[in-house]
């Protein structure tokens, strides 16, 4: 083997002095922002109460709960479970396919190749931005008090905070589609309607149904915890089984939504695929 | 129209046209197919949520007016005809507005940092060893896939009412979902300067922490503003359970039927998470910049 000659330091150190002598700004820049960072966390563990003592007693609380929840068991209420969750899947896969409808001709008008006109743009979008910034939580609340306690509240919940979402993702997807095919209509005599319907929507809608199908699965999630403020669904069972203590069937209907929400993801990664491979096919 | 075109003879158009035909009607079947299912789904899913177009139909004017209520003093004037009167409670709304926003960066900071610690095991590309992986992923998962709002009501039990749950229920399921976007990060990293440390003797940490970690910080830290900004939204309700923000006195103020009120909160709400949004969408944009710059 033969031996590498021995790098002189100081070679390297006028040759690359950028490496070597970095300014102090760009040297101080991670480790001051690390700091901050930190500090502005340690001000809000004191301004939040966090005290060791707080935190020791109701860790140990919590593993005592963990050992109280095992093993899962949902007594003798059962059916009720099974027909909660029935409900809660119902209430995502109704919520989110009436906010797609809604969603759909709106964000038409919020897509800057279909309105060019910022000055209309403009408010649409700070509108769906508005509804977005509710919390879904929020929302079911405000059914609550206009159609009463029930899933139906929880459904238009979904609906309306969706809404927003959709609103939003559909008009970037519009956005994102091909010129050329529009021309194309355009060119052969189409007006605006036929430019939409057979130039846009062709490659707008796979990927707004791969959106949908994502958003069914991601609302079973919201679905569950909308119950909680008494919309409907599996979630009123946990709130109420969480607040008589009942761990057993807490720990149960825990299991339930996790497993119900993995067969959902499962379903509709494998419909999105399809849909998918139907658009490059077609 | 188009037969002013035609080139082709009318029998041979008249096989394609067929053919055409046969084509498209297989694919119109499939279609209708895949739509009747769904609307039969829809139909079930009707009868399960107990969905009632007439109640709709009947209340529908309610929920117009809840706004038109909502947007109106006590006095019957207009709610922006007198700001002081409709933000009567401003200084307490605010303060409780700086603790949600407390409660979703210190919720987010500690989740970012359990993730940080935890997705170096579970991307396939660091991880030692697949046990290991197989355990963090599943724990990573449950975190994420259990709503913050679920973890909160079983925290307010465990440590008492207040923030300290609040942001424990965050920092949980934030340690789920960033674990996850960081591990990906990971796993679309360069290798080759990882062999190349190694190939120095090091130990895995070194190659974590000298290979690895300057190609993926950038990503990291854009994730972390990502869920911060989707924390604030969510610490927004955690009070609704009682574990501190402004959640707590926005359900007192709808379930009292405190009409303006309500919509003085949202405001401050939707304020907020703009302001948050555009802020962090900023420093997003600037964090990438330099990640492209490198």
């Amino acid at each position: 083997m033969s031996q590498l000659p021995k790098p002189d330091p100081q070679a390297l150190r006028a040759k690359y002095p950028d490496v070597f002598e970095r300014p102090a700004s760009a040297r101080l820049a991670t480790p001051l922002m690390l700091l901050a960072a930190f500090a502005v966390l340690a001000f809000g563990l004191f301004d939040l109460g966090f005290s060791p003592s707080r935190l020791v007693s109701g860790l140990r609380e919590l593993g005592w709960i963990t050992l109280m929840m095992i093993p899962p068991d949902p007594g003798s209420s059962l059916p009720t479970y099974l027909s909660a969750l029935g409900e809660t899947l119902s209430i995502a896969l109704l919520g989110t396919t009436l906010a797609a409808c809604m969603a759909l001709p709106v964000s038409l008008l919020a897509a800057r190749n279909i309105i060019p006109s910022a000055i209309f743009r403009f408010p649409v979008r700070r509108f769906l931005d508005s509804i977005r910034g509710v919390d879904t939580l929020i929302w079911a609340l405000v059914w609550i008090n206009v159609v009463g306690l029930g899933p139906f509240a929880g459904v238009l919940a979904i609906a309306v905070s969706d809404f927003g979402a959709f609103g939003k993702l559909f008009s970037e997807a519009i956005e994102a589609a091909d010129k050329k095919q529009v021309e194309g209509i355009r060119a052969s005599g189409g007006s605006t309607l036929h430019e939409i319907r057979f130039g846009l929507l062709p490659q707008v809608l796979p990927v707004i149904a791969g959106q949908v199908l994502y958003y069914i699965e991601s609302n079973t999630r919201s679905a569950t915890i909308i119950g909680i403020v008494g919309a409907g669904g599996i979630g009123l069972q946990l709130a109420e089984q969480i607040r008589v203590l009942e761990w057993q069937k807490v720990s149960f209907l825990i299991l339930m939504i996790l497993i119900a929400v993995a067969v959902i993801d499962w379903i509709s990664t494998k419909l999105r695929f399809a849909i998918i491979g139907q658009r490059a096919v077609a | 129209m188009a037969t002013g075109v035609s080139i082709l003879p009318a029998q041979q158009l008249a096989a394609l046209n067929d053919a055409y035909r046969k084509a498209v009607a297989r694919k119109r079947l499939k279609t209708m197919m895949a739509g009747a299912v769904f609307f039969g789904a829809l139909v079930v899913a009707g009868i399960g949520a107990e969905v009632n177009l007439r109640t709709l139909f009947t209340y529908f004017g309610n929920f117009v007016s809840y706004f038109d209520r909502i947007l109106t003093l006590d006095s019957g004037q207009r709610v922006w005809t007198d700001v002081g009167e409709w933000f009567w409670g401003w200084q307490k709304w605010l303060k409780l507005l700086a603790e949600t926003i407390l409660i979703s960066y210190v919720g987010t900071l500690i989740g970012a940092v359990f993730a940080f610690a935890l997705n170096f095991f579970t991307a396939q590309n660091t991880s030692p060893g697949p046990w290991l992986r197989f355990i963090v992923r599943r724990l990573l998962e449950f975190a994420r896939t259990v709503p913050g709002i679920v973890f909160a009501l079983v925290f307010v039990i465990a440590f008492g009412l207040g923030p300290m749950a609040g942001v424990l229920a965050i920092a949980v399921h934030s340690t789920g979902a960033l674990g996850k976007l960081f591990s990906e990060i990971v796993e679309n990293a360069d290798m080759k300067p990882v062999e190349g440390i190694r190939s120095t003797g090091a130990s895995w940490l070194s190659c974590m922490r000298f290979a690895v970690l300057p190609q993926v910080s950038a990503g990291y830290a854009s994730y972390a503003l990502l869920r911060f900004e989707i924390n604030v939204r969510e610490a927004s309700v955690m009070g609704f359970v009682g574990a501190g923000g402004i959640g707590q006195e926005l359900v007192v103020a709808i379930r009292k039927f405190y009409y303006s009120d309500v919509s003085a909160i949202l405001v401050t709400i939707i304020v907020t998470v703009f302001v948050i949004d555009i802020t962090t969408g900023w420093l997003r944009a600037k964090l990438f910049g330099k990640e492209a710059r490198a």
